[in-house]
């Protein structure tokens, strides 16, 4: 005796992830985020909520949202990029030695700086995809690589003095207040968004990514597909070095280096708000000031360093560990609902 | 409802293998599985059948302890009643084994490692006698003749001994509890679906041998008439309801399709077409060749359902690839309509420009990315008909919600998970992606692997469709009963090479199955 389902129940079934998260799910993080920021504003009212604490966090992150970026492309295509520090550095030095030891013009210098990113980018897909060497192997050995050209090139010494246009476009001019970079790093966000989003080319990256197999035998050239992904994080990585040079005004031979996992740390804390479960460039956005924030506010508070590490670390595996649990809870629900009465789908 | 304790017959109980009273299992709202009866004697081969979301995989759950039953359902293994709820070993102690789909195999461990996982699982001990255990393993395979070396990796093993592998360790691990009597219960969970159908019979011997020795043997299975075939007495179950218990030698094929669906179906059958019917020659390939296969030339006729088939290794399963650009050292020509390709030169992207699908076998790893949605399978392949630049996600909608509904893709929601869904209606969503895109040619491997019989219609239906609105269909398949109902001719194969034709009313499972192994004389 066959059951009848109640009209009420298949549209039920039907509706399910009709958007398959739910609007917490996508906005939680953000929630937290305002709820951080109320508490440090109660905690430290003199410094916190004041648009000069606003305006510095906003402006000294910008660097590291860009770095995300850059992370955030081929890692979309199911490839890590480990020499992207390495040469977020390598291109902030090439501006410092051909600006100040040669007396380049700065913006020459940039572009440049920017070439050799794509060329970076190039040679690891070389290793990558023509002799498909594994590329977290392939870029961690990029990495120190480029690192040892940066020593090279620059005598292993800090070199100050680039050219005071740079550093006023990046960092001296403000529109309300905040640098001029945060908005280029806005900017940028949208873009990488759009093109991820509405373009094919942005939608075939996510077929590579998620299905390796099937993207290919669905039409699509993974092969080139990877390659230009290493090519773009190598270019944002060298924007990125452009930021930090005119954020700084010099080129240290190492410091940038410490980027890399935060840059990491923001893709994979990103992708558990706006788009939960795929790397997304807004959730690398949010990440980066979410975490920055706080990191902030404990050290307005006269927090001890080591504080800030544990809420960084803390924060990055709470967040990812409660979007794994909300997602399999759902799954399990809505898979057990779509198995049960499949007979209505037969018509004959 | 509560258990009548009146209705439990406690001389039964400790006679039987497997004795399952009133087992309930609920989510939510929803009833999974539903006041379930069922009984399995010692040497007996008890089938288990059902449509998809029926509540076979519940059942199975709740007896290996994944899932703790409602309250009120009893199970009694051996007279034994299981303690619910089961820790996720717990089975083993009541003498029952698990064979799932994917065999639990470690591939690049050798077959002895694998034999031993279970054991050294649980042992603490700081010596293994791999000399002892070796021998061990020589003789549980000479026991149901069968030729694994023992040191052989996995990897290397052909589908059916790795099934056989699979099997075997599971009935020692019920044999070893001699405490117990060394006798249990075995439940294989659709272990033929990976199988080419000429070495089902291997396995069907061993489960014999098995039965024989005193075993309850559960068999889950989608295929009828290995149902009918091997088992003693079956169980349908229906919306979570035994609805039937029967024994096998009594009951005919529609009758058991009419259990399952909970209504009569007519067997699909195309209608012969007559000679002449097919007019104009739309793909044309000639010396075709790869690694199995040698140079052939095949012509098939736009609108017409030829079917490929033959013995796994013969070549069959290797065109499909070949034609599509994907398999290594390939060679030939391929022409479709006008256009001459050399196959050595393609490669899938080519292929899809050129109108060519394909649905591989391998739907997981192959055929559909599970993480993605349901609307992102559907385009992946037609991006650029909604602006490269600026993706109408409008119209994508509009067009992937009227596919899910075209399709009678269950349920009719385009923003799922793709791994959400059923098999049959992962396959209905392929079928969709392809054939929205209005090919020249449709190239399908294996089209309904592990799929139920439901889907299985519907997807026949839209093939038929499809080769009646001019898509030229070659399906590769093994499945010699759905070559007769859906195709138009078939070409079997022998060790790489064309050896057979049938056309039209020729086509017919049995002869299929005779020359698949018939023209091995020649």
């Amino acid at each position: 005796m066959r059951k009848k389902i109640p009209d009420a129940n298949l549209n039920e079934i039907a509706t399910i992830g009709k958007s398959n998260n739910t609007f917490l799910q996508r906005y939680a993080i953000v929630l937290v985020w305002i709820v951080i920021i109320i508490a440090f504003s109660i905690l430290c009212p003199e410094t916190f909520p004041t648009w000069l604490n606003v305006s510095m966090i906003l402006g000294s992150k910008a660097t590291l949202v860009i770095l995300s970026l850059a992370v955030l492309i081929p890692l979309t295509a199911g490839d890590f990029d480990l020499s992207v520090a390495a040469v977020l550095v390598l291109s902030n030095q090439i501006i410092a030695v051909l600006n100040v030891h040669h007396g380049v013009n700065v913006w020459i210098a940039i572009v440049v700086a920017l070439i050799a990113g794509i060329l970076v980018g190039f040679i690891n897909g070389i290793f990558v995809v023509k002799m498909g060497i594994d590329p977290f192997i392939v870029t961690l050995g990029m990495q120190t690589l480029v690192c040892g050209v940066i020593l090279w090139i620059s005598n292993s010494q800090t070199v100050n003095g680039i050219d005071r246009i740079l550093v006023e476009w990046t960092i001296s001019k403000r529109l309300f207040g905040i640098s001029y970079i945060f908005f280029y790093a806005l900017i940028l966000t949208a873009i990488v968004w759009y093109f991820l989003e509405f373009t094919s080319a942005g939608k075939k990256i996510l077929y590579a990514g998620r299905g390796r197999n099937v993207a290919r035998l669905s039409g699509i050239n993974v092969d080139k597909v990877r390659w230009l992904c290493l090519i773009g994080s190598g270019f944002l990585s060298a924007v990125a070095g452009v930021s930090y040079a005119g954020t700084t005004g010099c080129a240290d031979p190492t410091s940038g280096l410490t980027f890399m996992m935060p840059a990491f740390a923001a893709a994979y804390f990103g992708s558990t708000c706006i788009k939960p479960g795929r790397f997304n460039a807004w959730g690398c956005l949010i990440a980066v000031y979410f975490l920055g924030t706080g990191v902030t506010g404990f050290s307005l508070l006269g927090a001890p360093t080591f504080i800030q590490n544990i809420f960084y670390g803390l924060a990055l595996i709470v967040a990812v560990s409660f979007s794994v649990i909300v997602k399999k809870k759902q799954d399990s629900l809505v898979k057990f609902r779509n198995t049960t009465k499949e007979d209505t789908a037969l018509k004959k | 409802m509560p258990i009548n304790e009146n209705n439990i017959n406690y001389d039964e109980i400790k006679e039987s293998t497997l004795y399952i009273k009133g087992i309930s299992k609920t989510f939510g709202s929803m009833k999974a599985l539903s006041n379930v009866d069922i009984v399995i004697k010692p040497g007996e081969i008890h089938g288990l059948l059902g449509q998809n979301g029926c509540g076979k995989s519940t059942l199975i759950k709740v007896l290996s302890g994944f899932q703790p039953p409602d309250e009120g359902g009893r199970v009694w293994v051996n007279g034994q009643e299981l303690n619910f709820p089961l820790s996720p070993s717990a089975f083993q102690d009541y003498s029952m084994s698990f064979v799932h789909q994917d065999l639990g195999l470690i591939p690049d461990l050798t077959v002895l490692e694998n034999l031993c996982i279970g054991e050294l699982a649980i042992s603490n001990s700081m010596h293994i006698d791999w000399k002892a255990q070796h021998k061990r393993a020589e003789e549980m395979f000479a026991k149901y003749h069968l030729k694994i070396d023992p040191d052989k990796a996995v990897a290397s093993l052909g589908p059916v001994e790795k099934a056989m592998l699979a099997i075997v360790r599971a009935v020692n691990a019920i044999e070893q509890d001699s405490v117990k009597g060394g006798k249990g219960l075995l439940v294989l969970d659709e272990p033929t679906v990976f199988l080419p159908r000429a070495e089902v019979d291997t396995l069907f011997r061993v489960v014999r041998k098995i039965a024989e020795d005193g075993m309850g043997i559960m068999f889950v299975s989608h295929d009828l008439d290995e149902v009918m075939e091997l088992t003693h007495e079956f169980t349908v179950l229906r919306d979570g309801m035994n609805c039937g218990t029967r024994n096998t030698k009594s009951v005919k094929k529609t009758e058991i399709i009419e259990m399952i669906l909970g209504k009569s179906l007519q067997a699909y059958q195309i209608e012969t077409k007559k000679e002449g019917y097919f007019k104009h020659v739309s793909v044309n390939v000639k010396n075709i060749c790869g690694d199995i296969v040698k140079p052939s030339n095949i012509s098939v006729y736009k609108g017409e359902v030829l079917g490929l088939t033959g013995l796994v290794g013969s070549g069959f399963e290797e065109i499909p690839y070949l034609l599509f650009g994907s398999a290594d050292n390939r060679n030939g020509t391929l022409m479709v309509e006008d256009n001459v390709i050399d196959i050595k030169k393609f490669n899938p992207g080519k292929a899809v420009e050129m109108g060519l699908a394909l649905t591989p076998a391998d739907r997981q790893n192959a055929g559909a990315i599970r993480d993605l949605q349901v609307d992102e399978n559907i385009l992946m392949r037609s991006l650029n008909r909604f602006n490269n630049w600026k993706l109408d996600k409008k119209a994508m909608r509009s067009l992937t919600s009227d596919l899910v509904k075209q399709y009678d893709v269950f349920p009719p929601n385009d923003q799922m998970n793709m791994g959400q869904l059923s098999g049959g209606n992962q396959q209905k969503v392929i079928l969709a992606k392809w054939l929205q895109a209005n090919p020249k040619l449709l190239i399908l491997h294996e089209p309904t692997q592990g799929i139920d019989v439901g889907a299985r219609q519907q997807i026949y239906s839209y093939i038929e469709k499809a080769a009646q609105e001019g898509v030229t269909v070659i399906c590769s398949s093994s499945d010699y009963e759905q070559l007769e109902q859906i195709c138009d001719r078939v070409l079997i194969f022998v060790n790489g090479q064309i050896a057979n034709e049938l056309i039209g009313s020729e086509i017919k499972k049995d002869i299929i199955t005779k020359l698949c192994y018939d023209s091995t004389a020649m």
